[in-house]
């Protein structure tokens, strides 16, 4: 066996930029979402959003004569199936990016594993800080929503200037996403909070969570939850003959998705569940479907009755397009000669200053993967956003919050396509 | 076949395991990475299927509840494998395997005592609860989000081995394709063996008949609380495999439905065979993923594509139950068995349905029905 030293003459990656999955032609992306399963009624329709906007960008001649291709894989919000799927992208369909992956406990399944085969990781669908505060642990992970964190802050800080003798409760989903939020808010509220209730996924029974709430005296309660437990919380309130003011984070209060959960939890008994949702605070950090006279809202609408599938424009759709919106600039921005290095540089340099639907600016930088910076309070009627604050931008941390109105004025190019020069 | 591989078993399994390994060889050497994952993945699903089959098909206790099993190894290896230096891969496997048996052997004591039924209600709340263990203990296990897990560096005497014999570099994916056949290789002969050997046949014995088995002697509590103890364990091997292919152990992984495959593809395989379980794990592998690629190619919407898998596996499973009910394994025996009944003249139309029987119960590895079983 002294031949072993035959391991020796093992090529050397090439040192040079990877151009997998790009052509003069084409480029090929992919990412996990649920298709099937508990996660699927919503979420699935993310990727439609994301194939619409492609389509349209191709119909126009594509990015730096590139056609954009979509491969869309279903893990049913199983880990184990995300990693399989996001082996078949990366080996086997040999992806050029993952774009918009959905989901903490999947991504986090298979982050490492791009980071490790050297595969832009971009914006992922998860408010969770992990894709972007160690930008030197996982250089190739890029997040894209407001983090949970910031949310909390801005919640936080909304309720302590505007409700300041009010008694808090925590009602909270039992993982990073409560976390990051719980945390965000004890930094401006942490004296008003009277109480903190945590409920798991899966576990339909709330009661026990909102009678503790009742008894401690809570008159507002903060929600970092999803949309399902919006609609149990709200139901087993209705029960306990319990009104205390609700703000829920921007997940759980899709008022369209929320009312049809209403009106199936209650097997009937509540008709208009958006109704139900009146007076209740949330944020907002693009412009969906409850305002069709913005501009980007046309843009969208115009997108989806041009290209898009079955179904009606939804808040997921749009949130799908917004993301592809985002791509598409940094595509533009990585220029001609398109490599996995280049385009992750070029969102560090140019990230920041992409103008795009978000209301706040991104933090992209070389020393933040972070998102969209900020987010405005807003209360819903009649399924609509009325206005509260002006645009409220922070970062994680001890950051402070400012008032940047100066993203929401971004207005989308005539030709509905961004313009964003090379770098 | 015999003047190959010999008479005695011992010797008959290690041959075919020189030989699965040679072509396990082969087959991850002129594959790609892709290809190697899911291979990987064939492993863990055989693995888990062929201790399930054992228990089933053998034992004849049923069980909803492997997935628990397998989540009970997955995250001992995944808390294994979090430090900075963690101990050798066959090490935490090994470790995975023996948390896994000491669940098994309390688990298997109160299954012991059930039956049907309620052996079923009781497996089936374990796959239920077990999974909500993490979120409860989420400071040490991770809660929702699970434990990410991180594959050691491929050892370099492994990777120059390989290279030296085969000329091409080891990638990781194809390092854990070895990983898991390896594991498989010798989880099917210590299997074998078993079933072959005294226990098999007591296994065998307990399950056709209660009575007649306790007054040969057999301990009843005693058979069957080593079979669910076997079976757990290659459960928990096959878990801290997945562990280490899906590269995270989260709740969200281990659900009801991973059982619950499971116990179809052993049953679409061929009960209690181990050649059975293996194809239902390749079943498990590959269906998904071409049917999906199959109905994308015929222009279905990704949505559309998606759900064309699970209808697919359904279908299948009903037509195997429909035409061929002792699953795949079983209906090809049996159809092997009808042919040589039909070429041998002279016997009866009767004769030949026995022998056909015969040949599925040989299936089982029932070749002597009732014979050899001494006191245990």
């Amino acid at each position: 066996m002294v031949a072993c030293g035959a391991g020796e003459e093992r090529e050397e990656a090439p040192a040079e930029g990877s151009t997998v999955g790009v052509t003069d032609d084409s480029v090929t992306i992919g990412a996990h979402f649920p298709l099937t399963g508990v996660a699927a009624p919503g979420y699935s329709e993310i990727p439609s959003g994301h194939q619409a906007y492609y389509d349209f960008v191709n119909a126009n001649g594509g990015v730096h004569g590139r056609q954009i291709e979509f491969i869309v894989r279903d893990d049913a919000y199983n880990p184990t199936n995300t990693s399989q799927v996001t082996n078949e992208l990366v080996l086997s369909d040999e992806i050029f990016a993952m774009v918009a992956g959905l989901g903490t406990a999947t991504h986090s399944a298979v982050v490492d594993f791009l980071n490790g085969e050297e595969v832009p990781d971009l914006f992922v669908s998860s408010g969770s800080l992990q894709w972007g505060d160690a930008p030197a642990d996982r250089p190739y992970t890029f997040g894209w929503q407001t983090d949970y964190e910031s949310e909390g802050k801005i919640i936080g800080q909304w309720v302590a200037e505007n409700m300041p003798d009010a008694k808090v409760g925590l009602f909270l989903q039992d993982d990073d996403f409560g976390r990051d939020g719980e945390k965000g808010a004890r930094q401006f509220i942490e004296d008003q909070i009277v109480e903190v209730q945590r409920y798991q996924s899966g576990n339909t029974d709330v009661a026990p969570q909102i009678a503790a709430l009742q008894a401690a005296g809570a008159d507002v309660i903060l929600g970092f939850n999803v949309p399902s437990y919006t609609a149990l919380s709200q139901l087993t309130a209705l029960r306990l003959n319990y009104k205390p003011t609700w703000f829920y984070s921007n997940v759980g209060s899709d008022p369209a998705l929320v009312g049809s959960l209403l009106a199936r939890f209650s097997e009937g008994a509540v008709t208009d569940g958006s109704r139900l949702l009146d007076g209740v605070l949330t944020t907002e950090y693009i412009p969906g479907v409850d305002a069709p006279d913005n501009p980007w809202m046309k843009l969208w609408q115009r997108v989806w009755d041009e290209h898009g599938g079955e179904g009606e424009l939804t808040n997921y759709r749009v949130y799908g397009m917004s993301q592809a919106y985002t791509f598409v600039q940094a595509l533009q921005a990585a220029g001609q000669d398109l490599t996995r290095e280049g385009i992750v540089a070029a969102i560090e340099e140019h990230g920041g200053g992409f103008e795009g639907p978000a209301l706040a600016p991104f933090r992209f930088s070389a020393d933040s993967h972070m998102g969209i910076s900020g987010m405005q309070v807003v209360r819903l009627q009649g399924g609509v956003g009325e206005e509260l604050t002006p645009v409220l931008v922070t970062d994680i941390g001890d950051a402070p919050i400012e008032e940047d109105d100066s993203a929401a004025e971004d207005a989308p190019p005539d030709s509905g396509i961004p313009d964003q020069p090379a770098g | 076949m015999d003047r190959l591989l010999g008479r005695s078993t011992l010797r008959r399994h290690l041959t075919l395991a020189v030989l699965g390994m040679l072509v396990v060889v082969v087959v991850l050497e002129s594959t790609g990475p892709f290809r190697n994952a899911q291979f990987a993945s064939m492993a863990y699903y055989g693995i888990a299927g062929a201790g399930l089959t054992i228990l089933i098909g053998l034992n004849g206790q049923i069980s909803l509840g492997h997935g628990a099993f397998m989540a009970i190894g997955a995250y001992t290896a995944a808390l294994m494998l979090q430090g900075g230096d963690p101990l050798p891969l066959p090490v935490i496997l090994l470790a995975a395997a023996l948390v896994t048996l000491v669940a098994g052997a309390v688990v298997g004591v109160a299954a012991a005592r059930l039956h049907g039924p309620y052996l079923a209600g009781a497996t089936l709340a374990l796959a239920v609860a077990v999974p909500g263990i993490p979120v409860y203990f989420s400071g040490t296990l991770g809660g929702e989000q699970g434990l990410n897990v991180r594959v050691p560096d491929i050892p370099p005497w492994f990777a120059d081995a390989v290279f030296f014999v085969t000329g091409q570099d080891m990638s990781r994916s194809r390092y854990l394709g070895y990983l898991g056949w390896f594991c498989l290789v010798v989880t099917f002969v210590l299997l074998a063996n078993l079933a072959r050997g005294r226990v098999g046949r007591t296994w065998r014995a307990v399950r056709d008949n209660e009575v007649a088995a306790e007054l040969a002697g057999i301990d009843l509590g005693r058979a069957r609380v080593l079979a669910f103890v076997v079976s757990a364990t290659c459960a928990g091997l096959a878990g801290g495999l997945l562990a280490l292919s899906a590269r995270i152990a989260a709740p969200s992984g281990f659900t009801l439905t991973l059982s619950l495959l499971l116990l179809s593809a052993i049953v679409l395989g061929g009960l209690g065979t181990l050649t059975g379980a293996l194809i239902g794990a390749a079943m498990l592998t590959f269906v998904p993923q071409l049917v999906t690629g199959l109905g994308q190619d015929l222009g279905l919407t990704d949505v559309r594509a998606a759900e064309l898998a699970p209808l697919t596996y359904g279908l299948v499973t009903m037509l195997v139950v429909l035409f061929a009910p002792a699953g795949i394994v079983g209906g090809i025996r049996a159809a092997a068995a009808r042919r040589r009944a039909v070429k041998t003249s002279g016997t009866s139309k009767e004769a030949r349905k026995d022998e056909a029987m015969d040949e599925i119960r040989g299936v089982t590895g029932d070749r002597h029905p009732g014979g050899g079983v001494r006191r245990g």
